[in-house]
């Protein structure tokens, strides 16, 4: 199967506007007689659920939380970027689109990135108008701060908070929608398989995790708004019942899995304390401007912190990166920590930790300054530890955090399956092979208030679609491979629980497929992630029924699925003979150690095509063209 | 460490429930109650029983699912902390702790400690939100808005629903989480077309939901993980009464027990 991104040529200040213009549209009176399907509530989801009732069509909205508003984007701590230069520092749409190709390491692509970076001026407009409470100057103007990956002050951000400010803004919308009656919301519903009629995506089946009902849902278009699935590693900072089942399954049924290894390490989080750890905390990056990470200039130093002189400290990054200093991106800021503790230098009881102190920045500015910029991370961070970052520099360690990878979409954010839709981290489109923060927000907005409320009228006016319900066989067909997959899981009656072999699952990625890889450690995995999946299906224990309120069967269910998604992001990452952004190959480096990228070669999109369980996947390549912004060495230098 | 746990026990709304006693030993301080939970649980699977359902799902505090009283306070006993981020170094070896699900009409039972909080989500529906389209908005700095306004927006905006307050308080009133939603939009220039509309709609919804009237018993403020201050209900009691004499007239206004 040839891939057709379906990108517009020409010049690309005006491709999304042509495009646009190009687009089909349904009449304003025909658009209530189409049933959308929106799975996921988070930024991309509530954004799009919202903007398509507000169009006219008739919506339906599934989450597997209690409410909407509960969706991990709430979790977004910094910030999100638009290319407004509201700050005058010479900050442009096109500066953003250059950044965000740079900061991806040159994996994504150019049409795709420059219409993000367009579409991020109105998604502050729009947010401002929702009564979003960003920060503000005193003057009453928006306040911006700056960001790891960029020399401008772009980030719009709502203290500690923004996520959860966006997101409630977004979930404000649905709800208007939703007295309107133009949106139902289905809470604790949880997709747990796509159905295509005739090759087409017309509906989903949930199970009603209240009391374990199995139902179909048809409608004439289908969009996946799920999130990433890094919980595949277990320790990780997404919601606990984050998880990968929605593309899993439509994985499964024909939709193409882009880029897969393209995972991101988020270099300040929490460090580890024990076994019995179910999350890892993220403290937000912005604490980077004003922090300053470094790590005792000897090995095994375990003097406290504050009496460790000047000059046995070593603010590593400043030295390595000396025009970026603490604020490299991410993917370089972890693997440098990695490095420093790998040398035997890291703090805390572990020894896989690094220092982020603001001494310094306190003497400069005042604690009041740091306490209005910082205050609730700080009260967060002495609440976990129960440290105050006040008085000694935090302890933080890289973990898992977001994932560029996701079904593989075209420009219109289609998949390979007809009338099935992707959207926020759900998709590869944005990142490439390194996220940059407070992107996340932008591109999950920009999809759902923007992109496929446009794009999603665009197959509906263009595609001849048959009634079809839920009373016909390949809905209950699909019911019953559901009831089947749960009754196997509950049959199985085993000796380990299901958070045991996740965490078995999630220390085998962390340790052959995290931060740093080589073909050796990616084969082992290939080897044992297998087994494991075996030992699963003959081990696991599952208590309770499928008619019921089962937290258990829940877990279960998303582990099954990330047994099989573990095995594809190592074929990925042993298949990338290069590293880029978050994938890193040890074999691939410069004499300094860092990224050595492989333009001729890999310049490519690896989408995967399922083949069955255990079979090695398809590749299929979608080549990407840099007219605009020419592939260099990324420096930070 | 060791703690002895009593847990309410429910199989689901129509069975009736019993508090159930657990002991958890080898308890540690860094661990988090839901982490202490996830251990008990983990036991209880291995043991064959089915496990304590507990809704959670950030596990940082600003998702707001997670919930339920601990020693009959919502959160537990530290102030301006959700039960995900309450660390058990706040309590002593052999401390004896009963848990229970947010009791409130409004609330049902699901399972154990899980309850369902869909009224929120009707209250907000009623109007707790700006009526813009995507794509009308004017660019973001053509309206100023006063720094301190954009700082009291967002302290009420911290709301995050987990219903605490509406657990602790003795009428089972929602006035606090209501309250946030109206000073949120209320303070701020783009709220101000609806204003008025806004909270009538909400407190009327909220006795159809069968939420409890507030008496200032100030329970809420005191258990509000993210510090939501009175004041907000203040505010809302201050748009209600304008509201009522604009729309209803001050003769109705005092008839519907307006003041």
């Amino acid at each position: 199967m040839e891939l057709d991104s379906k990108c517009p040529s020409g010049p690309i200040e005006t491709r999304w506007d042509r495009h646009k213009f190009e687009l089909k549209l349904v009449s304003p009176a025909n658009k209530r007689k189409y049933t959308i399907i929106v799975v996921g509530s988070g930024l991309a989801g509530a954004s799009a659920s919202a903007t398509l009732a507000e169009l006219g069509y008739n919506v339906k909205c599934y989450c597997y939380q209690d409410s909407p508003r509960r969706a991990h984007s709430i979790a977004a701590q910094g910030g999100i970027n638009a290319a407004k230069n509201y700050q005058n520092d010479g900050d442009s749409v096109y500066r953003l689109f250059y950044d965000t190709i740079k900061g991806g390491d040159f994996r994504s692509r150019e049409s795709n990135v420059y219409r993000l970076a367009q579409l991020s001026v109105d998604i502050i407009d729009h947010c401002v108008a929702q009564g979003i409470p960003f920060a503000r100057e005193y003057g009453g103007v928006l306040a911006n701060r700056s960001f790891g990956g960029a020399l401008v002050s772009r980030t719009f951000y709502a203290r500690g908070q923004t996520g959860q400010q966006l997101l409630l803004g977004a979930y404000q919308a649905m709800q208007r929608q939703i007295a309107a009656g133009r949106l139902t919301m289905f809470p604790r519903h949880e997709m747990l398989e796509l159905v295509l009629v005739n090759g087409r995506a017309r509906g989903i089946v949930t199970r009603n995790l209240i009391d374990g009902k199995i139902e179909s849902h048809a409608a004439d278009a289908v969009v996946l708004a799920t999130g990433g699935y890094g919980n595949v590693y277990y320790l990780s900072t997404m919601a606990k019942g984050a998880n990968a089942t929605a593309i899993w399954r439509a994985y499964r049924k024909g939709a193409f899995f882009a880029n897969p290894c393209f995972t991101q390490i988020h270099p300040t989080c929490i460090p580890v304390t024990g076994e019995y750890q179910s999350k890892l905390t993220l403290m937000s990056e912005s604490l980077r401007n004003d922090g300053r990470i470094w790590v005792p200039l000897k090995k095994g130093d375990t003097r406290p912190p504050n009496q460790i002189p000047e000059e046995e400290r070593d603010y590593y990054l400043e030295r390595m990166y000396p025009a970026y200093g603490n604020l490299v991106p991410r993917d370089i800021a972890s693997r440098a920590a990695k490095r420093v503790c790998d040398e035997g230098r890291g703090v805390g009881p572990t020894g896989y930790g690094v220092y982020l102190d603001f001494r310094d920045a306190i003497q400069r500015l005042g604690v009041n300054v740091i306490r209005e910029r910082y205050g609730n991370l700080f009260e967060m961070y002495e609440r976990l530890t129960g440290e105050d970052p006040y008085k000694v520099p935090m302890r933080i360690y890289p973990a898992i955090h977001y994932t560029m990878g996701g079904l593989w979409v075209d420009y219109n954010l289609m998949s390979t399956i007809p009338g099935l839709f992707v959207i926020g981290e759900a998709n590869f489109s944005d990142h490439g092979a390194n996220r940059l923060g407070a992107s996340a927000l932008m591109q999950g907005l920009a999809d759902g208030y923007f992109i496929v409320p446009y794009t999603v009228g665009d197959y509906l006016a263009s595609t001849k679609l048959e009634k079809v319900s839920t009373e016909q066989t390949e809905f209950r067909d699909a019911e019953r491979e559901v009831a089947e997959r749960i009754r196997r899981l509950l049959s199985v009656r085993g000796r380990r629980t299901v958070d045991s072999l996740h965490r078995e699952l999630g220390k085998l990625l962390w340790e052959y497929c995290g931060m740093a890889r080589n073909a050796q450690g990616l084969q082992y995995a290939l080897k044992k992630i297998p087994e494991l999946r075996e030992e699963f299906w003959q081990n696991v224990i599952v208590p309770g029924t499928g008619e019921e309120f089962n937290q258990s069967l829940e877990r279960a269910l998303r582990v099954a699925d990330f047994m099989e998604l573990a095995e594809l992001i190592c074929y990925d990452a042993l298949h990338r003979n290069e590293s880029c952004g978050g994938h890193f190959r040890e074999e691939y480096q410069t004499p300094d150690g860092e990224a050595l990228r492989n333009d001729s070669e890999y310049a490519y999109v690896a989408a995967w095509e399922f083949t069955g369980v255990g079979n090695p996947p398809r590749l299929h390549k979608e080549p990407l063209v840099f007219e605009y912004a020419k592939p260099t060495e990324r420096s930070y230098k | 460490m060791r703690i002895i746990l009593h847990v309410w026990r429910q199989k689901n709304a129509s069975e009736p429930g019993r508090m159930v006693r657990y002991e958890v030993n080898n308890v540690n301080p860094h661990m988090s109650f839901l982490e202490m939970l996830d251990v008990l649980n983990e036991e209880l699977v291995q043991q064959g029983e089915d496990p304590i359902a507990f809704d959670h799902d950030c596990r940082e505090g600003i998702c707001g699912m997670c919930g339920f009283m601990i020693n009959g306070r919502a959160h537990g006993p530290e102030p301006g902390t959700t039960v995900c981020q309450l660390h058990m170094r706040h309590f002593r070896d052999g401390d004896e702790l009963w848990l229970e699900p947010f009791r409130a009409r409004a609330f049902p039972l699901i399972r154990d400690l899980v309850v369902n909080r869909s009224a929120f989500d009707r209250l907000i529906a009623a109007g707790g939100y700006i009526s813009v389209n995507a794509g009308s908005a004017p660019d973001a700095n053509a309206i100023p808005v006063p720094k301190q306004a954009a700082e009291k927006a967002m302290d009420a905006a911290a709301c995050i629903g987990c219903g605490a307050c509406v657990a602790q308080c003795p009428n089972a009133s929602a006035a606090l989480f209501l309250g946030a939603k109206i000073s949120h939009l209320g303070l701020l220039p783009q709220g101000q077309p609806e204003r008025y509309q806004r909270v009538l709609k909400m407190v009327s919804q909220a006795a159809l939901e069968g939420f409890g009237h507030c008496t200032n018993a100030g329970e809420c403020e005191a258990v509000c993980p993210k510090r939501i201050k009175l004041e907000v209900i203040a505010r809302m009691n201050r748009d209600y009464l304008v509201a009522a004499v604009k729309h209803l007239g001050v003769k109705e206004a005092v008839e519907a027990g307006v003041g």
